[in-house]
């Protein structure tokens, strides 16, 4: 299946939410209307919008701590999400969950995790249930470099190895765990992805900053899953722009470093090659542009106007009555 | 009626709940064809197959997650961790994800998983196979806490467990797999949060968790023998906790010992007592008292093993001590 034009649209389209939702989360918590913690996707949009433009929408995915892409990329809403980081009764876990937790089960998103390398058991498991219930399904698994050394990504990536699940997991790199450098902190260079070999998976570098060639990884990856010939390691070579989180004065990097990623950005360079390719016009292009920037002023209005939940929610919901 | 051990009991619990329903799964460490390190899952392999008793890695980190992942998107999975020494490797997917995905999903999330575990001393495994920890589980919002003391109980709970919808932890001691006790053939549930009183008496009431349960009951019989009637409460889940039968006990006795295995420091003894105090404190004729296991880890040596851990003769000393 290629992707068709109205597709690639969409993939655009969601890339500009991703990047005007974290712009304006990181506006929002400098003027402190928003409290808690949050890790923002700018600049990594490329690997959650093609990774999740390559799955069907019964499909899953586990979220990481720097999750708002892989929300918008399973489809989520930016009013619900911005209001779940607001923490508003609107949002997708009714305020309990905020920017560490959100999770869209409606559309088979189970979730992001404050815990590095928390999902990836998680993942597997439900792996296990799609192989065990032969629905079809495939899972995404994403996780960062940091998290590829946790015991969680070991234990996992064998089970789901051994067992043939069929799980793509994508190791998002962005080149540093909060402020020490991938290449510090993993033994095995240059790529995680070799350590596909130790699982018995095959695995793959893409460039994280082209949302097609991730796309295109993922697709086959989830394909080979869907088939029942097991899973996938994927490296996704890719870069935050911001700081780990908003208290992070980033002096583990220089500003060069910085201005040459930037200058491959993924949005920017989506929209030449879209434009390029005829798939729509410059008018078009800047449309599509402003109307996600709007959608993101609206949902922190959205948001913002939401009420708060009432103190009697505080005990519900910690168990199934 | 006939009697089966505690193992037969949970191994009849999960094949019930298997052929009833076609999502529920074991997995775990040996639980196939090894029929797991105490026998607990013997002749399931046979009968269900390794997709349904299933054997893992070495990985407690991913038997639980997985089983997390698992119960998320429509199965029932039954984990094993083949003692609960080992939960900490596992901890994260235990408190911060099974305990916490509904609670951080706004409600929008299940996990019906159950983690069957082995606790206890009694074997001279020394330190890191020997703990009773359900004080680190009772702790966490979320998850609930079983530990049975005999066959009856440990089928009827265990077969509730699974059905239920949230995650548990039903922790087995390794003393009691051997253990016979009548259970009926025809099938029969027991509610969680929902005490028995396993002997009834006015004198004192002593609230037994797990094995000291049957070391209450001797320690009762011959108390009876002077004339001091023990009435003796075996709480069955510690999450939820039942505590209107407690109070109802204390009502009648005024003086309350708890007793169990785990270390007494922050063991599930300070809770039960503080919510007596809290809740019944009027009736009380005397101080609550906690007989625990000692703080310190668990020795190998048989001697020393024995003495950290509460006996007949202490709860006989300390039913006296009370009266």
């Amino acid at each position: 299946m290629a992707l068709s034009k109205k597709d690639m649209v969409e993939m655009y389209r969601r890339m500009l939410l991703v990047r005007y939702f974290e712009e304006k989360v990181d506006e929002l918590y400098g003027l402190g209307k928003i409290k808690g913690g949050t890790h923002l996707y700018a600049g990594e949009e490329a690997v959650a919008i093609g990774a999740c433009a390559a799955i069907k929408p019964d499909d899953y995915i586990t979220s990481t701590h720097r999750g708002h892409g892989h929300c918008v990329g399973k489809g989520g809403d930016p009013k619900l999400m911005m209001a779940e980081l607001w923490g508003k009764k609107t949002g997708y876990c009714k305020g309990k969950g905020g920017s560490l937790h959100i999770a869209d089960l409606g559309s088979n998103n189970l979730g992001a995790n404050g815990i590095v390398g928390g999902g990836i058991p998680i993942a597997t498991g439900a792996g296990l249930s799609i192989q065990m219930r032969k629905s079809k399904q495939v899972v995404l698994c994403f996780f960062g470099d940091g998290a590829s050394n946790t015991g969680s990504f070991h234990e996992s990536l064998n089970m789901g190895g051994v067992w043939k699940l069929p799980v793509v997991y994508i190791c998002e790199n962005n080149l540093y765990g909060m402020s020490v450098p991938a290449a510090k902190a993993c033994a095995a260079q240059p790529d995680i992805a070799i350590r596909a070999a130790s699982y018995g998976m095959p695995g793959q570098v893409a460039d994280g900053m082209d949302v097609l060639a991730v796309y295109e990884a993922v697709k086959k990856a989830a394909d080979r899953a869907r088939k029942g010939s097991g899973p996938t390691l994927i490296e996704c070579k890719t870069y935050r722009y911001k700081g780990h989180s908003k208290s992070d004065p980033r002096a583990y990097r220089t500003r060069e470093e910085e201005a040459e990623w930037q200058a491959r950005d993924a949005i920017a360079s989506f929209r030449k090659r879209l434009v390029g390719k005829g798939v729509l016009t410059e008018k078009e292009a800047e449309r599509i542009d402003n109307e996600a920037y709007e959608y993101i002023e609206a949902s922190a209005r959205f948001a913002e106007e939401s009420p708060y939940p009432d103190v009697s929610e505080l005990l519900e919901d910690v168990y199934v009555d | 009626m006939r009697e089966i051990t505690f193992q037969q009991a949970l191994i009849e619990a999960m094949r019930e709940e298997m052929l009833r329903d076609e999502r529920v799964f074991l997995m775990g460490e040996d639980v196939g064809l090894y029929g797991g390190a105490y026998g607990a899952s013997k002749g399931l392999f046979d009968e269900f197959g390794p997709e349904r008793i299933r054997d893992t890695a070495i990985s407690e980190a991913a038997i639980v997650g997985a089983g997390v992942g698992a119960a998320l998107t429509g199965m029932r999975p039954i984990a094993e961790i083949m003692y609960i020494d080992f939960t900490g490797i596992a901890m994260d997917q235990i408190a911060n994800q099974a305990a916490k995905v509904r609670y951080m999903f706004g409600g929008k999330a299940r996990v019906p998983l159950v983690i069957r575990t082995s606790c206890g001393s009694g074997r001279s495994f020394a330190a890191q196979h020997s703990q009773c920890l359900e004080a680190w589980f009772m702790h966490v919002p979320g998850l609930y806490v079983v530990m049975p003391s005999n066959p009856y109980d440990a089928k009827g709970l265990l077969k509730t467990c699974i059905r239920d919808d949230n995650p548990v932890m039903f922790i087995e001691h390794k003393m009691s797999y051997k253990m016979k006790g009548q259970v009926p053939e025809e099938e029969y549930l027991i509610p969680l949060g929902q005490a028995d009183v396993k002997r009834a008496g006015g004198d004192v009431t002593v609230i037994a968790i797990s094995t000291m349960v049957q070391r209450a009951l001797k320690a009762a019989e011959e108390l009876a023998a002077e004339g001091i009637e023990v009435e003796v409460i075996d709480p069955r889940s510690l999450v939820p906790l039942d505590m209107e039968s407690i109070c109802n006990s204390v009502k009648k006795t005024g003086r309350v010992i708890v007793v169990h295995e785990s270390v007494e420091r922050s063991g599930p003894g300070a809770e039960i007592a503080t919510r007596i105090m809290e809740e019944a404190f009027d009736y009380l004729d005397a101080p609550v008292k906690r007989l625990s296991g000692k703080n310190c880890p668990m020795p190998c040596s048989p001697v020393l093993e024995e003495a950290a851990v509460p006996q007949i003769s202490d709860i006989i000393g300390a039913v006296k001590e009370i009266i």
